[in-house]
Parts: C-alpha cells; structure tokens; sequence
C-alpha cells in the first residue's frame, strides 16, 4: 500500500492517492492533500464544495453526480475546475477524503 | 526463468504470431526496444492467458491539470512481477477530422510517445481518436505539454462529450451531402468544455456520417447520430445506366429486386425511380455509382439513442429530426443538444445514456421535454405500424374528402 507522506504525516493511500480509510479525514487532510492537487490556498469557497462531498458521502456512501454537485453549491463546473485544477473527481473528492470515485473509461 | 535472449518466455502469445494474419503479438514485440513496458506488458498478458484471469485493476483515476477527461487510469495488479507496467495509462488524443494527417505530423505524434510512454498506439480507437497505450504517472503532463505545443489536445473519456468523429465525406466521397469534416470540426471547437470537463451522467457520442452507407457506424454507436440525407429525386444518368447493362449487370436481379421498398423498376430500356416510396438505403447508388448519386436538395437526419453493447445491451438510434438542410446542421444540432442534455442531466441516472433514459422515460415523454412534436418518420414503418390510430376526426376529414 503506497503512503503519502507532508507535513510530517504518513497517510495511507491507493495508487492514485485516495485516502484507503475515509473514516479517518479530518480537515487537515484536506489542507496537508490541496499541495499534490494543484490547490495553493483553500479558501471559503473550497471549503463550501469539500464539505458538500464530505456530507454528501456521509449520507449516501458514495459521490454525488456532477450535476448534483453544482445546483447545491451553486458553483459551475469550469469554477470547480478553476478552484480544483485536477478536477471535481480526482481533486475535490481526493481532499474531502472520499474513496476514489469508480469511474468508467 | 528465460529464453537465450534474456526475455521472459511466452508459448501461448507465441501462438498468435503464426499463420498470415496480422498479429498483435508480432507488432507489440516490434517496439520492444523503443521501451522495456512492451516485454513487460506480454509477459503480463501470458500470465493472464495462462490462468484465464485479467491482470489490469479496474478504472484509475488520472489525468492532467484542467481536464477531466482524455487519460483511462491502469495499474497493474501484480506490479512486482512486471513492474514496468505497474502504471499503463491510456491517452485518448483527439484525431482531425477524416484522419487526415501529413506524414510530418505522424512523425511527431509518435516521437512525443516514444519519449513518454511505450511507444503503442492505436490508429485508432474505436471512439475515432488516436489512442497512446502505457505511460506511467509522471509522464502525463509532459506528454500533454509536448503534444498542444504540436497543436494536439486530449480527446474525451468518463462521462464526457466523447471526441466527436466523421466519414472522410467529400475529401473523398461525392456521396457526402454536407461537409462532414467541417460540422466535425466546428462541433469539437464548440464542445470543448463538455470534451474535457465530464458534465454527464455518461458519455455522449456525436458521429457524423456523410451519407445513409454510415461509414463511421453512426446508427449503431453515437448517442446523436447525424446522417447525411436528399431530400429530392435520385440523380439519374441513362446512359451510364446503359452502359452498365452492356457491361453485364443485372440490373432487374442485383438492382430493382434487392430494393427493400421495391421503389424501382426495370423494362429492359429504361430504369425509372419512384423517388416517393424510397429509403435512402443507397443499394442502387452502390451498385451503379457512375449512373446514379444521390440528390441535389442535401441535408441529414438527426437520429438520437444509439449504444454499442456496455453496461446494457445494444440500442439503435431512432429519428429525431427527418431532414435539416446542409447549412442549418450546426446550428440546429447545438439547440437540440442543449435541450436533450438538460433533459439528460437533470432525470439521468448515474451511468444511463440518453437512449436508455429513452426507453425508461418513453419516447413520447422524451419529445414533450425537449419540444419536438411527433411526427411518422419517427417510426420505423408508419404505415404497418397497429400502434398509430388515425383520430375519428382525421377519418372522417379523410372520408369527406
């Protein structure tokens, strides 16, 4: 199992650095992660769609659908991508700690 | 374990390179000394063959800063057997328009690979674009960075507007009854935010076929399949028609009797078209290209639904709109996507393409949301069809008459 190492914190991860157990996130996690996903400052805005993943995945398990995810934040998909340049799926989920979302090819 | 030349052995791939056939096996070798993922990616491969089980790990997630979309994710899992294929992503690239290219530019894309990942590809995938096989991680911005610079840019993956595609249409093809290359191209420059930043709860294929033979398989594959269509007669040169008979054609047995709608006939002199009762199934214009072509008042129908069999079973699409005329395909196309991809993204389920969604919905259901009213060239035979009832008021207008 591959480990990501910042800050001085060992996280276990996957290969493509999704947090192996989301039960342990905790806000750090998304600050010490924001560095390997092209994110320099988390600002409020950030916060509002990490923690709409988080709660989301809370309730239901998995991540919501991208349309979902913009109607409730209110955010459209290219100021998603303008706040996480890797993008909702691999950006925005890897910093709320979700599991990696199973995409298709 | 390993053969004279220090390479792992491989009896079963070894089978695939006999006979005159064109072989995988024989082309992947072929590159092994461009990169050490080659050897690595049979020797993988044997072992799968050997215990009948796949050894790529499903659905990684990668990809480059800005995009969602244009890199499929593979890792191997059993890294420490093969570890030069422990990373092997895929890169769609989105291929021009008729896979046209100068040999300069073939050049280049395979430089750009052979400096950043195995040096595979697949000209092309059956999305149409051009596919780089194998490349680890790290590779991928560079190779991104390296290919715009070239004046490429990723295709689309995941749930994604999927690179749009077209027949060769009339570079080459005087059967093509609009500018497929043109409608291709100006369709991806204005998609490229549903191309790179996935907005669907599936993907959405766009193919544009140039006549109803539909080369790019439009009908079977494209979620909107816009293929090129007449609305008037057949042209028709007599003389050429003649001098196929001098020829030895057949023409009331090859022509007139494997019409689907028997809309021909032949009395030995003259051959004659009832264009009314035709179906565009472009037999005749096949059989006879120098005598017949197809007409003058150019245009496509638009169809929408179709899928190749992934996930759910096959669909073919079906007839949204019968005949747009060649110079309002653009601009006709980009309204009813708008509506159907709202209609789409707002009662689609995770992983449900439009055509699905179709049949879930009703197809009746599905017209009323997007604003088109139904009409019999919608439906595959009108006029056998016990599902169409004339109202008791059309009869009786009809009986008045």
């Amino acid at each position: 199992m591959p480990a990501f190492e910042v800050n001085g914190k060992t996280y276990n991860v996957d290969e493509d650095g999704f947090l192996e157990e989301p039960g342990v996130w905790t806000k750090e996690v998304a600050t010490d992660f924001a560095g390997c996903e092209g994110v320099t400052e988390l600002t409020e805005n950030h916060w509002k769609v990490i923690n709409y993943l988080r709660n989301y995945y809370l309730q239901f398990g998995i991540a919501p659908m991208i349309r979902k995810l913009c109607k409730e934040t209110g955010f459209k998909l290219n100021e998603i991508y303008a706040m996480f340049p890797s993008g909702p799926a691999k950006g925005a989920c890897k910093l709320a700690g979700l599991p990696k979302p199973t995409g298709c090819v | 374990m390993a053969n004279e030349n220090g390479k792992r052995p491989t009896p079963l791939l070894d089978e695939l390179e006999k006979g005159p056939w064109p072989s995988f096996v024989t082309e992947i070798r072929k590159t092994s000394d461009v990169s050490p993922m080659c050897d690595d990616l049979l020797g993988q491969l044997e072992l799968s063959y050997e215990e009948k089980k796949g050894h790529w790990k499903h659905g990684g997630i990668v990809g480059v800063l800005g995009y969602g979309g244009g890199v499929i994710g593979r890792y191997s899992d059993v890294p420490e057997q093969f570890p030069n294929v422990a990373h092997f992503h895929t890169m769609r690239i989105n291929q021009p328009s008729g896979w046209f290219y100068t040999s300069d530019a073939l050049r280049t894309l395979c430089d750009i690979w052979e400096r950043h990942g195995s040096g595979l590809t697949n000209m092309h995938g059956s999305t149409g674009d051009i596919v780089f096989l194998g490349t680890k991680t790290d590779e991928l911005e560079p190779a991104f960075k390296e290919l715009t610079e070239a004046g490429f840019d990723l295709g689309g993956s995941g749930s994604c507007l999927r690179t749009p595609s077209c027949c060769v249409g009339p570079a080459r093809c005087e059967w093509a009854c609009y500018d497929t290359m043109k409608l291709c191209n100006d369709l991806t420059q204005a998609y490229q935010d549903e191309l790179h930043r996935p907005p669907f709860p599936y993907k959405y294929k766009i193919k544009c076929a140039g006549c109803p033979n539909d080369c790019v398989a439009a009908a079977a594959r494209a979620d909107l399949s816009v293929i090129g269509t007449w609305k008037d007669d057949i042209q028709q040169d007599d003389a050429a028609v003649s001098e196929y008979v001098a020829n030895g054609l057949d023409i009331q047995k090859d022509v007139c009797e494997r019409c689907p709608t028997h809309c021909m006939s032949w009395n030995g002199e003259k051959l004659t078209i009832e264009n009314r009762e035709c179906v565009r199934c472009m037999h005749c214009i096949n059989v006879m290209p120098k005598a017949l072509l197809p007409g003058k008042e150019r245009g496509a129908t638009l169809l929408i639904g179709a899928k190749a069999p992934i996930v759910n079973g096959a669909l073919l699409s079906s007839v949204l709109v019968p005949f747009v005329p060649a110079e309002e395909l653009q601009e006709t196309i980009e309204e009813l996507n708008k509506r159907i991809w709202e209609f789409w993204d707002e009662n689609g389920k995770n992983r449900e393409r439009v055509g699905e969604l179709i049949q879930r919905v009703g197809m009746a259901n599905f017209l009323d949301a997007i604003g088109l009213d139904p009409i019999p060239e919608m439906v595959t035979a009108p006029r056998d069809n016990p599902y169409i009832y004339f109202q008791e008021k059309q009869a009786s207008e009809e009986e008045s008459k």
